[in-house]
């Protein structure tokens, strides 16, 4: 079975459904959400209506900080441009949407996996995963064998040595990566919805279950549609600007 | 069920013990890291080829390297293709114990030409030759052995060289799992590459130093650096030559010293670009142009070592490349050339497609090739006649080739014989691992259509890209 993991859509439809018709095209049967749902861009009902619909048909879905700060409290530790589409967000939202959002939990773990946004250890602090020392922080704080997060909007794979040391590796989209039984993981998804790569097309981790291999795929997308929208709701320009080139 | 209490590894399996879905026929081979059985599927259709089990000797005190070096068999022999490497066909885990099954190769083995070393010159070229076109095939699936010596090469029945144990090996789109201060075992003291002393794991080009060594045993029954153990041993290799192969066999041909040494180069880019070049090159020994190397009869002098320890100490770090983008730089290019087209707008279209290929590939090698037709009997069909027509061809293709100011070294010259010129052609591309044809298009003349037809087969059926050059008359 192959399962599609994608972080960080952040209300760019046009975004998630290149990279959900892709990954139905290449076999996957669910699909995993690891948070930052909303934010930044201008899709934000379109998304959960799609995202909501297969919760209910059992796609795990965690909570990312866009999505905690969607639902309310002051958001000084964030700076002025995503703030912006924060406030924008929370006018959008209807009772329906703000119920979904409150009932996500901060990480889920399934069978020999774990699914958080950005760290296993205090998911709620929204560490960001800059190297090998958060790495194995994150994974020392859960039992679990491959943590899958997102957050870090840059696709990469960290795995433990029998030294000790954990190690970083830079994956090639479309070639599955080996998930070997003796080591343990951590894949940063990468993201559907606001790629910072230099990379615009949006990215997503694919988990194939018999064979324990871990793809990174890069959709291209329409992003100046993407873009378009986010102008035309008077969002900040930069987010406009930063879809098309990836940054 | 005997012989798997808790660990598979700790103890040799008893003939009829099971295993992941795998019943052991006999114990093959016992070694330090590893043991070899022959097994049979117990279940299902039996396999078109023999099967082996590949189980680490994992006991208390076993090296940990054992294990990692395991996951990247598993890891790398799951992602290659083709004749050169054998099948992997299942792999698992029982407590712990990894096992692996993969084609078993029943037919020669490299270690038994090393027994008989020293060999004579052409069954030297021929082995490594084969062995070469193995690595070839590898780096162009993005891989580096890394370990290449004679107990890692087994033969099939019809020659074609099988590389096995793949447990130090890089796949460039695959993480290293290799750790170099803990994995003590990076390589073997015999063969491993000076750049693979330093670390360097990314070079196809360590693979053409391991080929040096085995060419360099099997033409003089010595080994070139010894067997050393010890890490600043084997580090002597990064200053000190090997002693030439003509110092210990002094019958040995000069191309073949030539091509041994310029393996065991100690700057990568000093050695063969690609394993495919040397392989041409012991397929056409005639043809190696011979440099300061071919005649050495001594080691390099105290100087010499001295500089190249006092330059190893300043080496910057070299970029990290892979295979595929080294091998990118590096292709053989065939131009089939037809010696009768008299048109020079054609030729000097065909020359310009050359030096712009030269300017992008730097490393790359261009064989230019003509086919003649053979002589038919009754007519002048005499060995001087036909040595007299081989000759002219070889001289009008040098000069052909003169205009492109190629380096000598980068050009090779093939005349063949065919009476079919488009199936001669593609047999050489296949033969030697062509990466790309250049070939004419036919000119408009009625007598052309023959020779059109030459190209149109080479387009269609060609291994490779084909590059068909056509003369713009407007603008030349």
């Amino acid at each position: 079975m192959r399962t599609a993991l994608l972080a960080d859509i952040h209300s760019n439809l046009e975004a998630l459904q290149a990279c959900l018709a892709h990954a139905r095209r290449e076999g996957a049967e669910r699909f995993v959400f690891l948070g930052d749902l909303l934010g930044y861009g201008a899709d934000p009902l379109a998304c959960l209506d799609i995202i909501a619909e297969l919760a209910e048909q059992g796609a795990p879905v965690v909570r990312g900080n866009h999505d905690a700060a969607c639902l309310g409290g002051d958001l000084h530790e964030m700076s002025l441009t995503p703030r912006e589409a924060i406030y924008w967000t929370r006018k959008q939202l209807g009772p329906r949407e703000r119920d979904f959002l409150a009932g996500l939990p901060l990480a889920i773990a399934e069978v020999d996996r774990l699914y958080v946004h950005a760290s296993a250890d205090q998911p709620e602090a929204w560490t960001y995963i800059t190297g090998a020392q958060e790495a194995a922080q994150s994974l020392a704080a859960t039992s679990a064998r491959i943590v899958f997060v997102g957050h870090v909007h840059h696709p990469l794979l960290y795995f433990t040595t029998p030294g000790g040391a954990l190690r970083s590796f830079q994956s090639v989209p479309g070639v599955p990566v080996p998930l070997s039984d003796y080591r343990r993981w951590l894949v940063i998804a990468g993201a559907v919805g606001q790629p910072r790569d230099g990379n615009p097309a949006a990215c997503y981790a694919m988990l194939d279950a018999a064979s324990g291999a871990m793809t990174h795929f890069r959709v291209p997308y329409d992003a100046h549609a993407a873009a378009k929208k986010i102008l035309n709701a008077g969002l900040p320009e930069r987010l406009a600007w930063r879809l098309t080139v990836g940054q | 069920m005997h012989g798997e209490a808790e660990n598979l590894g700790a103890q040799a399996l008893a003939p009829g013990a099971e295993v992941g879905g795998f019943r052991v026929m006999r114990l093959l081979h016992e070694g330090g890291m590893a043991r070899l059985y022959a097994v049979e599927r117990l279940a299902g259709d039996p396999p078109a080829f023999p099967l082996l089990m590949k189980i680490p000797s994992l006991g208390f005190g076993s090296h940990p390297g054992c294990l990692v070096g395991f996951e990247v068999e598993q890891m790398i022999l799951g992602r290659l293709r083709g004749p050169h490497v054998p099948r992997l066909v299942a792999s698992g885990d029982q407590a712990g114990t990894p096992w692996l099954v993969m084609e078993r190769i029943d037919g020669g083995r490299l270690t038994d030409a090393v027994t008989r070393a020293p060999l004579d010159a052409a069954e030297v070229a021929r082995l490594v030759g084969a062995v070469a076109a193995a690595a070839h095939a590898l780096h162009r699936q993005n891989a580096i052995h890394l370990d290449l010596k004679p107990e890692n090469v087994l033969f099939r029945a019809d020659g074609t060289a099988v590389l096995v144990d793949f447990g130090i090996a890089r796949h460039a789109e695959l993480p290293d799992l290799i750790e170099e201060e803990f994995d003590l075992k990076a390589g073997s003291g015999a063969g491993i590459a000076p750049e693979q002393l330093q670390g360097r794991r990314g070079d196809p080009r360590s693979d053409l130093f391991a080929l040096g060594v085995i060419a360099y045993q099997l033409a003089t029954g010595k080994l070139p650096f010894g067997a050393p153990t010890s890490g600043s041993a084997m580090r002597r290799r990064l200053y000190i030559d090997p002693l030439p192969p003509r110092a210990i066999q002094p019958d040995l041909p000069a191309w073949l010293q030539e091509t041994i040494l310029r393996c065991l180069e100690i700057r990568p880019d000093a050695r063969y670009a690609t394993a495919a070049q040397l392989a041409h090159d012991l397929a056409h020994p005639g043809q190696i142009p011979l440099t300061e190397r071919a005649e050495r009869r001594h080691r390099a002098g105290p100087l010499i070592v001295a500089k190249r320890w006092l330059q190893g100490l300043r080496e910057p770090g070299l970029p990290a490349s892979t295979p595929s983008r080294h091998l990118a730089s590096a292709p053989h290019v065939m131009v089939a050339i037809d010696l009768d087209d008299r048109r020079d707008t054609l030729a000097r279209a065909m020359r310009r497609t050359l030096r712009r290929a030269l300017h992008a590939e730097p490393d790359l090698r261009v064989t230019l090739v003509a086919v003649l037709q053979p002589l038919t009997f009754g007519e002048d069909a005499t060995p001087e006649v036909a040595h007299s027509q081989q000759t002219t061809a070889l001289v009008a293709l040098r000069h052909w080739a003169r205009p492109i100011g190629l380096p000598l070294e980068k050009l090779r010259i093939h005349v063949a014989e065919g009476s079919d010129a488009a199936g001669t052609l593609l047999d050489y591309a296949a033969a030697h691992h062509v990466d790309r044809i250049i070939v004419g298009a036919r000119g408009h003349s009625a007598l052309r259509r023959y020779l059109g037809s030459v190209s149109a087969r080479v387009v269609a059926e060609a291994p490779c890209s084909v590059y068909v050059v056509r003369p713009n008359e407007n603008n030349p």
